[in-house]
């Protein structure tokens, strides 16, 4: 018995993906929410971060190296690339919520009312999310930011949608195997209406592959708004956000190569930091 | 054979149907006006505006233009752009080889680098080999396309100065944009090599080939990579789609020909007929791909073969 255990666990952690297996350690964990907590404490309370004024432009320190004058250098308006990275924390991680979000709640819906009805809807809704996903990368959101116009809300909903079909088939496949659950058939016998074995019963028990896919897709959705406002699609504000500061530097790629850099490595960092939390979410609530 | 492909076909009309009605709802129902894009603050008289809005058949209900458009088309007319005046299907015709050119040259760069670290990593599974493979790859998938562009830009063309920074037409002119874009997809690659390689590693005919006592090199790249490919070839393959979609953004940062870069702009110009054509022939390369790769899957591995006939 115990030998038979052994070896379907043994199968289970191998059909596993890897990073998953590699479980995430306290230090790297450590690292990842140290950072997120700085980003989180820029985006809240920028002016605690960075001193001086990011809208104020100063002829006299155009272009400076990074410890010149600033921690991070200048840009070609001789405004601190730190204080520029600070003020746009605030714009990438709301997108980053806001769209994760929306993305959840009505790709979660689409998946439970699929997974759960089944038949008709099932294929419908299955037919819906295969149109979203022939979009393919970016394109999705490029689209809807383009025919709604540049503001917040809009890339939010932009890139909110984009991440719409991940949600559906992940908590598709999960309710599909809670729906056959014992406790589920008693719950239904038991002559519960179908909205309260939904609720009650099945959501409760599908959250958690939603809740890891979520923590990913917070990074995502920071990388598809900044690759928005690098192709210029993004809300056109005195602060530039993270994507836009990094298309403004590439004129100046030669000589001041700091201010594209720094934003480049902040998003990096964020991602990773991110991505690294989900996969100890992943460990923690034992999720495939 | 043939009936599986037939239907595998037949499944993909409707989904390219409602991607050409989603397209269309969105370009003309959400907020946005090509008209004032196009004068571009200029003052027009009010009989211009309605003029112009009646050459581009903006006057018309929106069923009624979406029906001129498909039926068009299907023809291959995918109408004239409202900043040229330039058939659509002819302005695509002339930027689409360049992006062809640079996901394919961004798959195969994928696929090499993909194979080499995901294997290698099987291999020394557990060692510093395999951490440093996974950190970089962890990097790697978290780097947005058009910063990795950015860094290959100051490294190879401004500090090496090996290839140009910008452009499109010769072979040194791909090769950054082509890694770009590569790299970006290399991750994913890399991560599925390494637990098929892992898992086929622990079949009972490798433990075979050993006892036979067969070089551990030659059991690897004859037996096990053989094996462990399969899943390897589905996933570039439909990467290749989504690197169709992601010259938007290399070619945007390389300032290479292309249809992403006519997607940017005619989004810029709220140009609806180049915006409709472009992501359409995206959305139909990336179907078609699948549809592809379904059918060769079948052809690789005979075990779905029999699958599918079955069904």
């Amino acid at each position: 018995m115990a030998a038979a255990t052994a070896v379907a666990e043994a199968t289970v952690l191998r059909h596993r993906t890897w990073r998953s297996r590699v479980s995430v350690n306290n230090v790297t964990l450590g690292f990842s929410l140290a950072w997120l907590a700085v980003v989180v404490a820029a985006a809240a309370l920028p002016g605690v971060l960075a001193t001086d004024d990011a809208t104020t432009l100063d002829p006299t320190r155009v272009l400076t190296a990074p410890g010149e004058q600033t921690l991070l250098g200048t840009d070609h308006y001789g405004r601190s690339v730190l204080t520029l990275l600070v003020h746009g924390a605030r714009a990438a991680l709301v997108i980053g919520l806001a769209a994760t979000l929306l993305g959840m709640l009505i790709g979660s819906l689409v998946g439970l009312v699929a997974g759960y009805l089944g038949g008709a809807a099932d294929m419908l809704l299955g037919r819906f999310v295969d149109i979203l996903m022939c979009f393919p990368g970016v394109l999705l959101a490029l689209v809807i930011a383009s025919a709604l116009g540049a503001s917040t809300t809009n890339l939010i909903i932009a890139v909110g949608i984009s991440a719409v079909p991940g949600f559906a088939r992940v908590m598709r496949g999960q309710v599909l195997t809670i729906r056959g659950r014992l406790y589920v058939e008693a719950a239904r016998s038991a002559g519960f209406a179908p909205g309260r074995v939904l609720m009650r019963h099945i959501l409760p028990n599908s959250v958690a592959p939603t809740v890891v896919l979520a923590t990913v897709t917070v990074g995502t959705s920071v990388v598809v708004a900044a690759s928005l406002s690098f192709l210029g699609l993004g809300v056109r504000t005195e602060i530039p956000d993270w994507g836009q500061l990094l298309a403004m530097g590439q004129p100046y790629l030669a000589g001041a190569w700091w201010i594209s850099t720094f934003p480049g490595i902040v998003l990096t960092l964020t991602v990773i930091a991110v991505s690294l939390a989900g996969d100890w979410l992943r460990d923690r609530l034992d999720v495939d | 054979m043939g009936f599986v492909i037939a239907r595998r076909v037949l499944a993909g009309v409707p989904t390219l149907l409602g991607v050409t009605v989603l397209l269309f709802i969105a370009l003309r129902l959400l907020p946005g006006d090509p008209i004032a894009a196009l004068l571009g603050g200029a003052s027009a008289s009010p009989e211009v505006v309605e003029n112009l809005r009646q050459q581009f058949g903006l006057d018309r209900s929106v069923p009624e233009q979406y029906w001129t458009f498909l039926t068009s088309a299907l023809q291959l007319d995918l109408g004239t752009s409202y900043a040229t005046r330039q058939p659509v299907t002819g302005m695509i015709a002339a930027q689409i080889g360049s992006t062809l050119q640079l996901a394919g040259a961004a798959a195969l760069i994928s696929a090499v680098t993909g194979i080499t670290l995901g294997s290698l990593a099987a291999i020394k599974r557990n060692s510093w080999i395999d951490g440093l493979v996974r950190v970089l790859s962890l990097v790697n998938t978290s780097m947005p396309s058009f910063w990795v562009g950015l860094l290959l830009i100051m490294f190879f063309s401004f500090q090496l100065g090996l290839f140009p920074a910008t452009g499109s037409g010769s072979l040194g002119q791909l090769v950054l944009p082509a890694a770009t874009l590569g790299l970006a997809a290399a991750g994913t690659v890399t991560r599925l090599v390494r637990n098929s390689v892992i898992e086929v590693l622990g079949e009972n005919f490798v433990t075979a080939l050993h006892a036979k006592g067969l070089r551990g090199r030659v059991i690897v790249v004859k037996h096990v990579l053989r094996n462990a490919i399969i899943p390897t070839v589905t996933v570039v393959g439909l990467q290749l789609g989504g690197l169709v979609a992601g010259s938007v953004i290399v070619e945007t940062v390389f300032s290479r020909r292309g249809i992403g870069q006519t997607l940017v702009q005619a989004i810029g110009g709220q140009d609806y007929p180049v915006v409709q054509g472009v992501v359409l022939v995206i959305a139909v390369i990336y179907i078609v791909i699948n549809i592809v790769v379904d059918i060769s899957y079948a052809y690789i591995d005979p075990r779905v073969r029999s699958v599918l006939a079955a069904s």
